[in-house]
């Protein structure tokens, strides 16, 4: 396994039987995943497209080995379902479910943590490695397999940055959207020492947002610790003051959490900031030409 | 997000044992002085209006009287009047209390160590972001084990509490912390926590409850936010709506490319004047829908920016067509769509079926459109 999925991952998809889990279990298996089995209570027993479905998790586990889980299980019953993963020993998340109060995200968070397991999300696009495994929604065009890494806080704007690079020619190694709510189960922090690890990614994209200060805490740890190339953009530099979280947001996030704090963190941690999404590609390019003469 | 009232705010700090002066909340100047007669406030009193904008002190929508025809006069001057864009409808009374010394505290979503915190300072009765860091206390509570007694005494600590206050406190945390966590809120402050004699009373209560957990709190759905008409409109609909100062209206799927776009939109000299994120959908009704939403905004031009993944780009082309054969020819406005990714080329042949092309590259379509928004006027 390179950055969390690889040929070895086996999904279940919580919530199968649904219209949105029924066609992105097959766009799934379209991409090249193993989708092994689904899970919906009451429906254990059936068939969707020929993924056998279960009544429970812990069954599903048993009977086809998955050792990942993607959820689209609407938002009231998501906790017990990602509890229910976690203690049927998934060790791999992904909630696509969105509008997951963040009181539920607390506990599962630390639960699931407590017992050994990553989740992503929620409300996000899920995971992708070209040519090997994806787990979740990302429209399976804008691949293609190659050496850019790429995480992101953002969705939609993830498939157009990935499209991008796929049309200058070249490929992602792992793309992971990790959600863009207040609290996501995995963060750019704990996203980047994969790809630092990672054989397989040469350089990297971060896709950030206004609003929390994820961005500046990725921007600490790039200077510290990561050696690769980073290519940065954050969406909303025009965007109106945001919602704040009253008074106790402001002094929690200090006077950071802005375009321009997180940009000025990004740009002394050594990345190269774009200033719109199609310059992303451009800049990945020329790096990747770069370093292709040397 | 709802934001409630002081009034509001206190009513659940009644229900979860915060105590809070005696008091009522009223909606005319009648009622005011009939509640200082009757004796469900005592005089002297405060009367403030019930608006959601802070800063009520320094703006002259806090009042005090001593007299019940003083506490009549106090209402009819605030009630009506206009605070911040907000039109006050009701004030609240409570008895004037003898403070002490007022102290800050509130729970809060620490979203870094996500985990919630809890922030306590002696110098409560200001804005909290004057105080320096320093004088400030924070400390974050594992849901797990809730909040714990050692926290409650490190907090008393922070504040400076010792003997019967400090056991004033832990009772008001605990009952904080439970209200934080089971109504859901984002935010839960007390600004000031007012010490009077030998007991703590919350002056202010600011709440502020998270908006997807509506579907655990019914009681809250009827509480109005400051949004524009539309924006309600859009509400009901389950659309993000935004309306800003510009003349460009922008449909975009995802909160992430909608942001992009106006940065683009920005960049070339546009001026958004709405945004709507469309969010994701298979239904083109709901698309329809959002694109009459738009039309009501009266745009000068429109920019249609989608990238189909979840969201197909044809339910989006057949959204929109059906939407603009609605729309009067009188009423139409430039249009310039960019649909991109799933079923992206069965979306732009719907499209080009109706006189409508789509253009692929972000820079010359977000051009175009500031090109149409100009030329109109």
């Amino acid at each position: 396994m390179t950055v969390l999925v690889d040929a070895e991952t086996r999904v279940v998809v919580q919530g199968i039987t649904g219209h949105q889990g029924t066609g992105h279990a097959r766009a799934m298996r379209e991409f090249g995943t193993k989708v092994v089995a689904g899970v919906t209570p009451g429906k254990g027993g059936t068939a969707v497209e020929g993924v056998p479905v279960f009544d429970t998790v812990r069954e599903a586990v048993l009977q086809s080995r998955a050792n990942a889980s993607c959820l689209f299980v609407p938002a009231p019953f998501a906790k017990d379902a990602l509890l229910e993963a976690v203690d049927a020993g998934v060790k791999l998340c992904v909630l696509v479910t969105e509008h997951i109060p963040f009181h539920d995200m607390l506990v599962m968070y630390h639960y699931a943590r407590s017992k050994g397991t990553r989740i992503i999300g929620p409300n996000c696009p899920g995971i992708a490695a070209p040519g090997k495994a994806k787990v979740g929604i990302i429209p399976n065009v804008v691949f293609r397999p190659g050496r850019v890494g790429v995480i992101s806080r953002s969705g939609t704007l993830t498939y157009e940055i990935v499209n991008g690079i796929k049309e200058h020619g070249l490929g992602q190694s792992t793309c992971i959207g990790l959600g863009g709510d207040p609290i996501v189960g995995t963060s750019f922090v704990d996203a980047l020492p994969l790809f630092e690890n990672d054989p397989e990614t040469d350089l990297m994209v971060v896709v950030g947002e206004i609003g929390g200060t994820a961005e500046e805490d990725a921007a600490e740890y790039i200077h510290a610790h990561f050696t690769k190339p980073v290519v940065a953009y954050i969406a909303g530099r025009s965007a109106p003051p945001g919602k704040r979280m009253g008074h106790a947001g402001a002094i929690i996030s200090r006077g950071r959490g802005t375009a321009a704090t997180k940009i000025a963190a990004l740009e002394r941690a050594g990345a190269k900031v774009a200033r719109f999404p199609y310059e992303v590609p451009e800049m990945v390019a020329e790096i990747a030409a770069k370093a292709a003469r040397r | 997000m709802v934001k409630l009232t002081e009034g509001r705010g206190k009513e659940l700090f009644r229900k979860y044992g915060v105590a809070v002066p005696r008091g009522v909340v009223v909606g005319s100047a009648e009622a005011a002085e009939r509640a200082t007669k009757d004796g469900s406030v005592p005089l002297p009193c405060v009367i403030k209006a019930q608006v959601l904008a802070g800063g009520r002190g320094k703006g002259g929508a806090v009042r005090f009287a001593s007299t019940a025809e003083e506490a009549r006069s106090a209402a009819a001057a605030i009630l009506g009047s206009s605070f911040q864009g907000e039109t006050v409808r009701e004030v609240i009374l409570e008895e004037k209390v003898a403070i002490g010394r007022e102290l800050y505290v509130s729970f809060a979503l620490d979203r870094t160590a996500r985990l919630p915190i809890l922030i306590a300072s002696a110098r409560g009765g200001v804005e909290i972001e004057s105080v320096d860091d320093a004088a400030i206390d924070r400390q974050t509570i594992d849901p797990f084990p809730g909040l714990l007694a050692y926290e409650r005494r490190q907090a008393a600590h922070a504040l400076g509490l010792t003997g019967p206050l400090a056991g004033e406190l832990d009772r008001l945390l605990s009952s904080l912390y439970r209200l934080f966590d089971r109504e859901d809120a984002e935010l839960v402050e007390i600004n000031p926590l007012a010490v009077v004699g030998e007991k703590l009373l919350a002056l202010d209560a600011k709440v502020i409850i998270e908006d997807d957990a509506a579907f655990r709190h019914p009681e809250y759905s009827a509480i109005r936010d400051d949004r524009t008409p539309l924006e309600e409109i859009a509400r009901e609909k389950e659309i993000a709506f935004v309306q800003l100062d510009g003349n460009i209206g922008v449909i975009a799927n995802g909160a992430g490319l909608t942001m992009a776009t106006l940065d683009v939109l920005k960049e070339f000299g546009g001026a958004p004047g709405v945004f709507l994120d469309l969010g994701g959908t298979d239904d083109p009704k709901k698309v329809s829908e959002a694109f009459l939403l738009m039309a009501l905004a009266k745009p000068r031009a429109v920019f249609l920016n989608i990238f189909g993944g979840v969201t197909r780009c044809d339910t989006v082309a057949k959204g929109l067509v059906a939407a603009l054969e609605s729309v009067p020819a009188s009423e139409r406005f430039p249009l310039v769509a960019r649909i991109r990714g799933n079923a992206e080329t069965e979306g732009i042949a719907i499209l080009r079926a109706a006189g409508v092309t789509s253009v692929p590259d972000l820079k010359a379509s977000a051009q175009a459109v500031v090109a149409a928004a100009k030329g109109g006027a």
